[in-house]
């Protein structure tokens, strides 16, 4: 576990953290710029001090300022990948990869880490001369082979224009996958946190104001400023149950006897994935569906039902499902058409499912 | 006389100067690279005034700092006296003298060019370093002090041209014996004041010439490599 505890003055804002964070998986740091997500993770990293706090890592003790302890960046095995790769342009890329290793490379890790990055065929190359996403790519590859006990990331995909984010995405994606140490990974991207996330940290103005497993951050309120009515969405972590023998569809498990059916995805029976359904493609009626198009009929309940804080054309309902909750946007017309009252069963007909990890097979 | 052969006389001063100027460079690099260092990074109170005592020399007549040197430095000199006293080390009408004086007046360009260099390598990518375990001793040797090389190559040639030319220091201070402390520009001093030899003036003002010319070309090369090297 990594208990974060600590202040820090930073200009007009005040830094002010108190977390147990996963030690393992991908923690997404999120907030807008400004934010106080850089400080955080310098602080973590031991690039800055905190004003006072206790960082620590399991046992090991990173920082203390009360029993004056403040470990150097050095002696703190956290790997760190900055915005700007930070390459050192008298090395080759080899010289880059190695330069955490004291001399004593791992020849396994090594071709490992290359080989899950592909940079093989950049080793001899100077930095000048690599684009953006390759920079990057080494910056990973470099933390990575300084063997380190937690990984930070900082915005690795914020100065990548589109193209190279796409390039660079599913490297990213497969290391979520590979690395077994907790990975601090800080964006103001909510579509690279869906994608990569499962532990999610939401920072505003320097205030802690939302922490827990993604999909549980993602259906509580914290996240509404944040999103547009349009954008407004529920996140499930879902279980691969079959494919379809004749069509290109998978299903998927929200609870015993709910199934929901999605596009194809190429895992096997089993296999977890994350999907969201946009608030907007949920309908409701009273009455069970008969003869429609729409796959995806399934029974809930209604457990909250309020106005659109921004929108007044917008009623939000919130809906249980096994132990899920999905976000419906519905017109007030229809609210008071329906007389939807909590506690009332419903019919949720589902229009569209969105694969927010994509299936790397 | 051989228009093309060097006379004994021009090769003693020619190889004295030689040494006198690659023993202060040589000697002052490692003092030149920690002066740049405070300056460029050091946050400490009087830190102007000791940028102030670094480019002294550089305004300051030689003579004066001639004087200076054997007021404080001379064999009954404030410092020297100890120095003899306890180590028997005296610079007083001797090379090592001449070496003290060239060094002192080179000191503030090499500097200038190491703080240069300094002030342009990114302290982010020492942070990088020492998130790779590297400790700051590792980063110094590893990232800043290569990157930082085509800026201390430019200041070492630019003090070596500075050190080969030096005059009024050096005479004042370990006056102008042959063989000891006259280097090229004292020995042409001395032509000059005799009746004559103007022939020989001349000689010396060319072998002055080439070796400045020959050590800015070499310089110019070595910062080129050295660019190339660091990837700018």
């Amino acid at each position: 576990m990594l208990a974060l505890n600590f202040v820090k003055q930073l200009g007009q804002t005040r830094l002010d953290v108190d977390l147990r964070l996963p030690a393992s998986g991908i923690i997404a740091i999120f907030g807008r710029s400004g934010a106080g997500k850089t400080s955080f993770i310098n602080i973590v990293s031991g690039l800055s001090k905190p004003d006072e706090g206790h960082i620590a890592f399991g046992e090991h003790v990173l920082c203390d300022t009360w029993q004056g302890i403040h470990l150097p960046p050095e002696k703190r095995r956290i790997g760190y990948v900055f915005q700007d790769a930070r390459l050192f342009p008298h090395y080759t890329v080899k010289g880059n990869l190695l330069y955490g290793n004291h001399g004593k490379p791992d020849p396994e890790l090594f071709s490992e880490v290359v080989q899950l990055l592909d940079i093989s065929h950049l080793l001899t190359r100077y930095p000048a001369s690599l684009s953006g996403g390759e920079k990057q790519r080494v910056a990973i590859g470099r933390a990575l082979l300084s063997k380190p006990d937690m990984l930070l990331m900082d915005e690795p995909l914020a100065s990548l224009d589109l193209p190279r984010k796409q390039e660079l995405m599913p490297y990213l994606e497969s290391l979520a996958k590979s690395v077994s140490i907790p990975v601090l990974y800080v964006s103001h991207s909510l579509d690279e946190i869906l994608r990569l996330a499962d532990h999610m940290v939401v920072l505003d103005q320097g205030k802690v104001i939302g922490n827990g497993a993604l999909t549980d951050v993602w259906a509580s309120s914290v996240m509404r400023p944040w999103l547009s009515a349009r954008e407004q969405s529920s996140v499930l972590q879902l279980k691969v149950t079959e494919h379809h023998p004749s069509y290109p569809l998978t299903q998927l498990c929200i609870g015993p006897d709910l199934p929901l059916w999605v596009s194809r995805v190429r895992r096997p029976a089993g296999d977890m994935v994350r999907v969201r359904i946009h608030a907007n493609d949920i309908s409701v009626t009273r009455i069970k569906p008969v003869q429609t198009s729409i796959r995806n009929v399934l029974p809930v309940t209604v457990e909250g039902i309020e106005p659109h804080q921004y929108h007044a054309d917008i009623v939000v309902i919130r809906l249980a499902i096994g132990t899920s909750i999905l976000t419906a946007n519905i017109t007030p017309w229809a609210a008071d058409e329906l007389n939807l009252q909590v506690g009332d069963k419903l019919y949720a007909q589902i229009k569209g499912v969105s694969l927010s990890q994509q299936d790397l097979a | 006389m051989d228009t093309f052969t060097l006379t004994d006389y021009e090769v003693t001063a020619l190889q004295l100067s030689l040494k006198v100027a690659f023993t202060a460079v040589i000697v002052s690099l490692p003092a030149g690279i920690g002066c740049a260092w405070l300056l460029a990074r050091g946050r400490f109170w009087g830190k102007s005034l000791l940028d102030g005592l670094v480019h002294l020399p550089l305004v300051l007549p030689p003579v004066v700092i001639g004087y200076l040197l054997l007021v404080m430095m001379g064999r009954q000199g404030v410092i020297g006296a100890y120095l003899y006293d306890w180590f028997g080390i005296t610079f007083g009408f001797s090379w090592r003298g001449a070496v003290l004086a060239v060094a002192v007046v080179a000191f503030p360009l090499m500097v200038r060019a190491i703080r240069l260099a300094l002030e342009n390598v990114d302290p982010k990518l020492e942070q990088a370093a020492r998130t790779l375990g590297a400790s700051p001793v590792k980063v110094f040797l590893t990232i800043t002090l290569p990157l930082m090389l085509p800026g201390i190559l430019t200041g070492t040639v630019l003090a070596f041209a500075r050190a080969l030319g030096e005059f009024g220091a050096t005479i004042t201070f370990v006056s102008n014996i042959p063989g000891e402390t006259q280097t090229i520009p004292l020995a042409m001093f001395s032509f000059i004041e005799t009746p004559g030899a103007e022939a020989e003036a001349a000689r010396l003002c060319v072998i002055a010439i080439m070796i400045a010319l020959l050590s800015l070309m070499i310089a110019e090369w070595l910062a080129r490599a050295a660019r190339k090297r660091v990837g700018h």
